[in-house]
């Protein structure tokens, strides 16, 4: 028998008797049970009674459906007794309302003006700025302790970072970055072959992929990979107080944390910018000799014609200040994250966002320095 | 006399070649409060994610309100019916962090029941009543006490009105008086609902408590080498092993 309420007002129009039967069950949930709190709420009772004698089965719902009539009565000072309820109902209701409601139910949210919105913005910024600045700070005391011999740093961290962020990474730079040669190659082929002179796509590729795309695409894939590992890993540290336990054993995390991974990634990123660049070669090389019928002989001798030690360096040069920038946004997001599971997720995210942003800034300046010094 | 409500028969856990336990066998009666003690590292929460469905047992069999949970020819499937009967308590509540309280509860009854969501949110305010946390349903887990998060893990344990449930180390981390307070929130809502209790704990004064029956897991031989109501235990303690630990080696 699928659960039923009723409220039944008595003649002298003050007291009522609230009439309950049937199965209480989440599976057979009563439809009208807003109703009956919303004529209970309306009516002007004095007294009522609650009668759970037609019950024959029940759960939570059960009782919650009282709570709520109960919390009606109350606030509107209606007397109530209740019968005939099976057993176990009376004692759930004695310790739900046995600690009284939190007054503050839940978060206060402020409307705020535009103007106020700002003036937040601006002072988180300012925090963010001031942390940041910190940050650096420390990881350049940190450099400095190292070069004194001072930093608490274990070799063995040095070399682990150096494998995942060198050696480990290789697959990945090696299938991104042949794939970028590949397409920059298709791309410039669509023009090139209109005049005939497909044979520099050769020198296209070369250029832009040893100038600035091998850098780029590496910097990316380190960002994604290096760097949001970097950030999870000490964001989960954080959360499980080992950076605390650090701090408080008088070993500076920046030296033992941060500086292995800066170490580590700074070394790398020279060397995995020289192997991208290769890689984008070789992309392009396979779309030259495969689909622009162009020898193998050719599109090298034009390759080498291309290639100069100023653009290879130039690329290199952007290697490691992407090095820098993903370690060091990396380990800040990962060394500020809070202190639950969603603040590990959002440090990765952030870690990433920041790397990229700041390569992209970083590539405008130094373009802009190579561009004004004529190199 | 009480129906068995949990079955383990000649249950072996390894990880790899390193046994954990073998020979394993007890029952669960309804409505019990059964208690499975043992020192550090004898496997006890081993033994939990084994009777929650967690980790397959490489031999033995349980058996979950008459129907087959491991062996028998049970299949996730079955474990999965089996589980929307039961509730877990984890050692440190086990939020989602990034859901409130009321969104925490609310899930399983979102995801198993056709209820209304006013009819939810009223059985979500039940339940953080039940464990007196009645106010706090807009509160993230970040933002409450770690006692606080147990009794919301509870509330979300009880959110499907289980048969059973089980807990791991609820009292972990408590001062004595809110470890008792939850011993006594653990009882009121097993005599109310007429739960059946599985609870994973080495606090003697919780074991004492609210335990009416349990099993002692032994770390060196790798098996029960004790089982019975405790008080019974500590009267009449069968080996040494675990005298020792009911009296927290003074006798």
């Amino acid at each position: 028998m699928t659960a039923s309420v009723a409220l039944k007002k008595e003649d002298d129009n003050y007291s009522a008797r609230l009439v309950f039967s049937g199965n209480w069950l989440f599976e057979e949930h009563p439809d009208h049970t807003k109703q009956i709190i919303e004529e209970l709420s309306a009516a002007d009772l004095k007294k009522i009674t609650l009668n759970g004698k037609e019950i024959e089965q029940w759960d939570s719902l059960l009782v919650a459906f009282l709570v709520r009539v109960l919390s009606v009565c109350k606030e509107k000072s209606i007397q109530y007794e209740l019968l005939n309820f099976p057993q176990g109902v009376d004692s759930l209701i004695d310790l739900a309302f046995a600690v009284p409601q939190h007054v503050d139910t839940g978060k206060v949210v402020y409307s705020q003006s535009f103007l106020t919105y700002l003036g937040n913005v601006a002072l988180h910024s300012w925090e963010a700025t001031k942390t940041a600045y910190f940050f650096a700070r420390q990881a350049y005391a940190s450099v400095v302790r190292l070069l004194m011999r001072r930093a608490v740093v274990r070799k063995v961290d040095i070399l682990s970072e150096i494998q995942k962020a060198g050696a480990n990474a290789f697959p990945i730079v090696s299938l991104i970055c042949f794939l970028v040669g590949l397409i920059l190659a298709f791309v410039g082929s669509i023009q090139l072959k209109m005049f005939g002179a497909q044979i520099y796509v050769s020198s296209l590729v070369a250029i832009a992929v040893t100038r600035v795309m091998g850098a780029i695409m590496g910097g990316v894939i380190m960002a994604g990979r290096t760097g949001a590992s970097y950030a999870a890993t000490l964001g989960s540290m954080q959360v499980n107080e080992e950076i605390d336990a650090l701090k408080t054993m008088g070993i500076s995390p920046f030296d033992f944390l941060v500086l292995p991974r800066v170490l580590a990634l700074s070394l790398m990123m020279p060397l995995l910018t020289v192997y991208a660049d290769l890689m984008g070669i070789m992309g392009g090389a396979f779309v030259g000799v495969f689909m622009l019928d162009l020898s193998p002989e050719d599109y090298f001798r034009m390759t080498m014609k291309a290639l100069s030690m100023k653009n290879i360096i130039i690329g290199i040069i952007h290697g490691s200040v992407y090095g820098v920038i993903i370690a060091l946004c990396g380990c800040y997001q990962g060394i500020n994250c809070g202190r639950n599971a969603s603040a590990v997720g959002y440090a990765t995210t952030a870690a990433v966002v920041n790397s990229i942003v700041w390569m992209t800034v970083a590539t405008a300046f130094l373009t802009f320095l190579f561009s004004v010094s004529g190199v | 006399m009480k129906q068995p409500f949990l079955e383990i028969k000649n249950l072996k856990v390894a990880y790899g070649e390193n046994v954990i336990m073998r020979d394993v066998n007890f029952t669960v009666n309804q409505e019990d409060v059964f208690i499975i003690m043992g020192g550090s590292g004898c496997g006890k929460s081993t033994l939990l994610t084994v009777l929650t469905g967690l980790k397959k047992p490489d031999q033995g069999t349980e058996v979950f309100a008459g129907h087959p949970f491991w062996g028998g020819g049970a299949t996730k499937a079955d474990r999965d019916a089996c589980m929307r009967k039961a509730g877990i308590l984890y050692q440190s509540g086990a939020l989602w962090s990034s859901m409130t309280l009321a969104e925490n509860i609310a899930l399983p009854l979102e995801q198993y029941t056709n209820l209304m969501p006013d009819e939810i949110q009223d059985i979500v305010a039940l339940k953080l009543d039940l464990v007196g946390l009645g106010g706090f349903q807009n509160y993230y887990p970040a933002e409450i006490s770690g006692g606080m998060k147990k009794r919301a893990g509870l509330a979300r344990a009880l959110a499907l009105d289980p048969q059973i449930v089980f807990f791991d180390e609820p009292s972990a981390g408590l001062d004595p008086i809110s470890s008792k307070n939850l011993d006594d929130l653990i009882l009121q809502i097993k005599e109310s609902l007429h739960t059946t209790i599985v609870m994973v704990t080495h606090e003697l004064p919780s074991i004492f408590a609210i335990g009416t029956n349990s099993i002692y897991l032994d770390a060196r031989t790798k098996t029960v080498i004790a089982q019975g109501d405790p008080h019974e235990l500590l009267k009449n303690p069968p080996n040494e092993t675990l005298q020792h630990f009911l009296t927290r080696g003074e006798k």
